[in-house]
């Protein structure tokens, strides 16, 4: 599970796009460009750190709204991401029929998800399910925030995956709030991590801010759920550095003082210092990578400005599978 | 031919799917090595294994929503919810996941699997085992609403859900399971689903049915024949998507129509019926379109007198039938 220093400078890259394109959303927003982003700032190394420990294509991922570092990591990509944040012709995973993440990417076994909270977990339980019905050599990683765990839906799905033992990691990405309710007002608990005992799984919480510690974490769980040993919960500690969504002010439920500190324990920040710290990052370096991702996002915002909208024609379809236009 | 019962042509539909897809499986409360509580499954545990035909947890929206991720992966299940009046802890898995599926990915992923929930009055079941849970379903575009009404379809129908690549919510009306007999063919062969059928020509008036309704409009027909009425008979069998042109082929004919079901009658199915009917046959006819339908209150009653109040039967059936005709 040792990490190659390509790889490592990798999972910093991933972050650094996706951060870059994500604070790009937020600038359309306030520009009147585009009606509607939901961020991950605050939740990338999470993302990428547990996107690495999986054989990305080949596993299976029910992903959930904040997850764009996660998607990224399997392939998709900042022209996909505007089509989407536009609604425009094209837009890769639903035909610009959902709102902005709502992710879907077949070639890389991400499941399409809803809007209704919890919903993909037993999906992931399913797909666990159909894993070990056909022995293969698989697993699924199920993301959900941690006001999220408060659903039925939850506990419904990770019963079944520790029932029957089924290759599944629940990763809860606890970013302290369900839009304005704080955890500890979802849950008795210290970490969701708690509720695995009540279940019959292991339960684990890791410091969701740095990259390198959510890959090992969830690696192990990986290799347990290839060994046949069962579904792990784990929960990524971090924090949600941006309002819930381009529609919240967050102002009205936590105080500016609040949202510095954490900014302080900025993912981007601990990232770039351990890797500073083992002589793998200097200033020269971020300076080029930063070039590269400005590049990408200005090429996509671009893309998308010229893309036209989607054609009503098509609206009606496809709404059974015999409808679908494949190629 | 062998002249078997309902529920023994529904067993035989999943045993003949069983062994001929090794995709199929069975998930669902006792459906194991009870065979479930209405013995549906009686003898599949031991012919196909643990592994195949699966004693979920007691907790419906997982075994919906484990099925729609087993699905996902490519695998055809076959969920029972024990008693349709149980359905609802699913609903969200069934409206908001299996149904918008495919349209919500474009059309990348589907969800093929069949959701079977034995429906319907008259088996002393009071409020919670008597439900009828169509008109739910057969709002949702994405979803295909099926109702036998005898052993030829039920086991025709079921095959052809197995094999379709849509979410398919399977009604059986319960109260037929061993009531109603037919001649069904051992080997194989499918009903399609979406055609209605007309099971009984007639000149008079046409009446509209599905399930347990028609097999009481059958008989109500008989008695009116006796009396000189000459009733057409429609099994709709397939409620959604509806066949509109079987619907209007028989009241153009007769130029009279009665619908006939169980739930009760306000935003029943009967309803849309009656609707497609006045826009689109409002000339071809001599007299109001109308209901013979369960009454508005939340559901069946338990002690015999008030369900016999509640249930439509041959009587009441055969009375409206002399209205109508007599109008
Ligand atoms: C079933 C359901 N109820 C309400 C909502 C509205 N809603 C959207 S996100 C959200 C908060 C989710 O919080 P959490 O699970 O902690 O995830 P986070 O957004 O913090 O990542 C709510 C209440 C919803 N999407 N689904
Ligand atoms: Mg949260």
């Amino acid at each position: 599970m040792e990490l190659s220093n390509d790889t490592q400078l990798e999972m910093y890259w991933m972050m650094l796009l996706s951060r870059r394109l994500d604070e790009r959303a937020w600038m359309l927003h306030r520009q009147g460009k585009i009606a509607f982003h939901i961020s991950g700032i605050g939740q990338e190394a999470a993302q990428v750190g547990a996107a690495f420990a999986l054989r990305r294509g080949e596993d299976w991922v029910t992903p959930y709204y904040r997850d764009l570092a996660l998607m990224i990591c399997l392939g998709y990509t900042p022209r996909d991401f505007l089509l989407a944040l536009t609604g425009k012709q094209g837009e890769p995973t639903s035909g610009a029929r959902q709102m902005p993440s709502h992710w879907s990417m077949r070639k890389a076994n991400a499941v399409s998800h809803s809007a209704p909270v919890a919903t993909q977990c037993s999906h992931a339980a399913g797909i666990g399910l159909a894993i070990k019905m056909r022995k293969e050599d698989k697993v699924v990683l199920a993301t959900l925030g941690e006001g999220s765990t408060s659903q039925g839906e939850w506990y419904e799905a990770v019963n079944w995956a520790a029932i029957h033992h089924l290759p599944v990691i629940f990763m809860v990405e606890n970013n302290q709030y369900a839009i304005s309710v704080p955890a500890d007002k979802q849950m008795a608990v210290a970490s969701s991590a708690d509720k695995a005992c009540g279940m019959g799984l292991r339960g684990i919480s890791v410091d969701g801010t740095d990259v390198y510690s959510v890959y090992r974490t969830v690696a192990e769980a990986v290799a347990d759920a290839r060994a046949g040993k069962g579904p792990t919960l784990v929960e990524a500690r971090a924090y949600r550095l941006t309002p819930h969504s381009s529609d919240d002010d967050d102002r009205t439920y936590r105080s500016r003082e609040e949202v510095d500190e954490h900014k302080k324990k900025d993912p981007l920040i601990v990232g770039r210092r351990i890797l500073e710290e083992a002589g793998l990052l200097d200033q020269a370096k971020i300076d080029e990578m930063e070039a590269r991702v400005k590049e990408m996002v200005d090429d996509a915002v671009k893309f998308a400005e010229q893309a036209p909208y989607p054609d009503v024609a098509d609206a009606m379809f496809p709404v059974y599978a015999e409808e679908v236009r494949r190629g | 031919m062998a002249e078997i019962t309902l529920i023994d042509a529904i067993r035989q539909a999943m045993d003949e799917e069983l062994a001929r897809d090794e995709n199929v499986f069975i998930v669902g409360e006792d459906v194991g090595k009870r065979g479930g509580v209405f013995r549906a499954t009686v003898g599949l545990f031991d012919k196909y294994g643990e592994e195949r035909v699966i004693d979920s947890p007691l907790a419906e929206l997982s075994i919906v929503g484990v099925g729609i991720g087993a699905a996902l992966y490519g695998m055809r299940p076959i969920c029972e919810i024990q008693f349709a009046d149980f359905i609802y802890p699913a609903f969200n898995q069934i409206v908001s996941e299996a149904a918008k599926m495919c349209y919500r990915s474009n059309g990348e992923w589907t969800v093929p699997m069949v959701i079977r929930a034995p429906y319907g009055g008259g088996i002393g079941g009071g409020l919670y085992h008597s439900q009828s849970v169509e008109a739910f379903f057969a709002h949702v575009p994405g979803l295909k609403v099926v109702v036998p009404s005898n052993p030829y379809d039920a086991k025709g129908l079921l095959k052809a859900a197995v094999r379709d690549p849509n979410p398919v919510i399977y009604l059986e009306p319960k109260k037929g399971y061993r009531l109603i007999r037919g001649e069904v063919p051992e080997g194989d062969y499918t009903v399609p689903i979406g055609p209605a059928k007309v099971t009984r020509q007639g000149s008079d008036l046409s009446v509209y049915a599905y399930g347990m309704m028609h097999y009481y409009t059958l008989q109500a027909a008989d008695k009116l024949a006796g009396e000189g009425v000459n009733v057409e008979v429609v099994d709709l069998r397939t409620l959604y998507p509806v066949d509109k042109q079987t619907v209007l082929e028989s009241v153009r004919k007769t130029g009279k129509a009665l619908i006939v079901h169980e739930d009760n009658l306000t935003g029943g199915y009967g309803g849309e019926i009656a609707a497609i009917i006045a826009e689109e046959a409002f000339t071809d006819l001599d007299a109001p379109v109308r209901r013979l339908c369960g009454p508005d209150v939340p559901a069946v009653p338990f002690s015999h007198p008030l369900q016999d109040w509640f249930m439509p039967n041959p009587d009441k059936i055969a009375q409206a039938m002399r209205e109508l005709a007599a109008y």
